[in-house]
């Protein structure tokens, strides 16, 4: 059978009419949710999920779009289908007697059948068109139809009656999901893809490295665009989530600087980190990540806001009581209720089950200031790969909740940064922590690697874990190099000295001019002095001269007269 | 398959069948003949037959569990058996009713 290419939608538009699920996430992937009025194949190995797929669908357009629903199971019973709805916390029953859903078994109508002759499949649809009246269905589940190829003999038959059956669904202008098993090499058992050929969603639960992820994937969508990566997925007591939930990222960011709960770090970040950012510290172990973490998660309680400390190496107990030796007091915020300190171990939870607990905790606990510590534990028994994509999802989930993120991550002991999670691009502003060894001692090293929209100093700082909490100092930069610890305590005095004895020079050197001016200027003085002597000589002596002239003017004179007057006196 | 009822059993019972069709199409006029046809052939005067037309009573396609149609359900004697098709395969036909091969085929 070949299928042409489906009309486009009523408007014209050429964008194909869609049916929203409902469900977190898969309708962002798929700009709008499944092709309103066809049929959608969801494939997947048994216990992947797919039922429960069916029945959030369902669920949810009989309860939010207005869409009653039927669903026809081929493969569990009444009673189980109406539990394991129970279990992602859809009221089966509720909606039943609602009216807006019907639930109908079909298991085992097809067991131990003897053929004889020829049949075709109009009792399944009559049923289904006497559901589908009933409740005035606008969306249809057949849960698994495999079981119908397995329990019904001569498949050509049943493959060319599911053909006609989809073709009378789609009369009908219900939306449907077909749930199938994943065959070998190819995407159904029986091929019944052959059939649906509008969408295509794939649903895996894999298990690498001992730790299960379930994964989804639209495979094919006839005339809409979709994400074509594999997402993961959560099954939770509220329903399908699948991540990221990029899409619905707000615009909106904050101005708002916080405090990390150091000032001199606040500083050195420009006056804190954005509300909503995310800030990664990342260095290797014992470098205080989990302090500054802890310090900035204090800071949030302190301004009377809601916080989370994730903890995914050390008990609650255990960091509480590490906190409590640097000074910092998390039992009196979490006994005030502000803070709320959780251990969880994705390696044994699992990475989906990992997220889905942060998306459930942060529902009951609507934190602030979100600290996970340490985003590297997530790698510990997972591909590297899905580790990093597990960041990204967590930041992109805290982000969307409009959390303050702060993560820290361990790198590898050759301290290169570029070890870390490939996560750094996703982060805001990141800090490196990072030790350095001299002399004997080990002295840890702040600096600010990026920090988005904001002057950040580009300086490393000494990194201290004071009994007052975390401190910053400034550290001693000079010709041999950063100088940390007991060097930069050394260096300081060094400069002390230095400092003194320059002061002691300085003081000798005014000294000495002091001195050697009082001598000038007793030498002036007394050039002076021998000046003004010589000067008083010069004067007397001329004066001398003058008098003498007169005494010889006054003899000349004298004679003259005595001629004149007799001759001789 | 169920447990194979006791022959002896049988061969005195009364049988009470069920034959689910769904509108008067060839199909179900064919598997009725051929059912009507085999049981004068051998359930002569203990046999009872039942035709429930689907398109006159959808509600029991879900309420009795029919999904091919036709199909024949053995009431009694129990267990419950079913068969489905038109019936024009005799042999298993006979298999699905538990009935021993034919002695005298019928028509």
């Amino acid at each position: 059978m070949t299928v042409g290419p489906w009309p486009l939608s009523e408007s014209g538009t050429g964008v194909l009419d869609k049916a929203a699920t409902g469900i977190e996430g898969f309708d962002d992937i798929t700009y709008g949710g499944l092709p309103r009025g066809r049929a959608t194949i969801v494939t997947g190995a048994a216990g992947s999920g797919k039922s429960m797929f069916g029945v959030e669908f369902l669920a949810q357009g009989a309860r939010e779009y207005d869409e009653p629903g039927v669903l026809l199971s081929f493969e569990e019973t009444t009673a189980e289908l109406l539990a394991n709805a129970a279990s992602i916390g859809v009221d089966l029953e509720g909606m039943s007697r609602e009216g807006i859903v019907t639930v109908d078994s079909a298991a085992g109508d097809t067991d131990d059948l003897v053929q004889s002759g020829e049949f075709d499949l109009d009792g399944l649809m009559l049923r289904l068109a006497a559901a589908i009246e009933a409740v005035g269905a606008r969306r249809v589940v057949l849960d698994t139809v495999e079981t119908l190829f397995a329990t019904l003999p001569d498949e050509v038959t049943v493959r060319r009656e599911f053909g006609r059956l989809l073709r009378w669904l789609k009369d009908r202008d219900v939306t449907v999901v077909v749930t199938a098993e994943r065959g070998e090499g190819r995407l159904t058992r029986h091929g019944i893809e052959e059939y649906v050929s509008d969408c295509v969603v794939i649903l895996d639960h894999r298990v690498d490295d001992e730790v299960a992820t379930r994964r989804m994937r639209v495979a094919k969508y006839r005339g809409s665009p979709h994400g074509t990566n594999e997402f993961p997925f959560l099954i939770t007591g509220r329903g399908l989530v699948v991540m990221p939930l990029h899409h619905e990222e707000q615009d909106e960011v904050s101005d708002e600087r916080i405090s990390l709960g150091i000032p001199d770090l606040d500083s050195m970040l420009g006056g804190g980190v954005f509300r909503g950012s995310t800030t990664m510290i990342s260095g290797s172990a014992g470098t205080g990540k989990t302090s500054i973490a802890a310090a900035a998660a204090t800071a949030a309680c302190e301004r009377g806001e809601k916080a989370l400390f994730l903890s995914l190496e050390e008990p609650a107990g255990q960091i509480v009581r590490n906190m409590r030796s640097i000074g910092l007091d998390l039992q009196r915020w979490i006994d005030e209720g502000l803070l709320l300190v959780r251990h969880m171990r994705p390696s044994i939870t699992g990475l989906e089950a990992h997220l889905a607990s942060l998306h459930l905790l942060l529902d009951e606990h609507p934190a602030e200031v979100v600290v996970v510590d340490a985003v590297a534990s997530l790698t510990r028994g997972v591909a590297s790969y899905s580790s990093a994509s597990a960041v990204a999802r967590d930041i992109a989930m805290l982000r969307v909740r409009g959390a303050t993120t702060i993560m820290t991550a361990l790198v590898g002991a050759d301290d290169d940064p570029h070890t870390d999670v490939s996560a750094s691009s996703l982060v805001d502003a990141w800090l490196l922590v990072r030790n350095v060894e001299n002399d004997g001692e080990r002295n840890r090293l702040l600096m600010a690697i990026k920090n988005r929209g904001s002057a950040h100093s580009n300086q490393v700082r000494e990194f201290l874990l004071t009994d007052d909490g975390p401190q910053l100092v400034d550290v001693f930069v000079g010709p041999d190099g950063v100088l940390t610890g007991s060097a930069r305590r050394q260096q300081e005095e060094r400069d002390e000295r230095t400092r003194l004895s320059r002061r002691r020079e300085d003081e000798r050197r005014r000294q000495s001019l002091d001195r050697r001016r009082e001598e000038v200027e007793r030498q002036i003085a007394s050039l002076r002095r021998q000046l003004d002597d010589e000067l008083a000589q010069a004067t007397d002596m001329a004066d001398s001269v003058a008098d003498e002239a007169a005494d010889r003017d006054a003899e000349r004179h004298d004679s003259a007269a005595r001629r004149l007057t007799g001759g001789s006196p | 398959m169920s447990p194979t009822t006791p022959l002896e059993d049988l061969d005195a019972a009364s049988f009470h069948l069920r034959l689910y069709v769904a509108g008067q199409t060839p199909r179900s006029a064919l598997a009725q003949a051929n059912l009507y046809a085999l049981c004068e052939a051998r359930l002569a005067g203990r046999h009872s037959i039942e035709v429930v037309d689907l398109m006159d009573e959808p509600s029991r396609a879900r309420t009795d569990g029919v999904i091919a149609v036709p199909t024949l359900v053995r009431v009694s004697p129990e267990p419950t058996r079913k068969i489905v098709g038109d019936l024009s395969d005799t042999a298993r036909l006979l298999a699905g009713l538990e009935l021993p091969a034919a002695q005298t085929g019928p028509a």
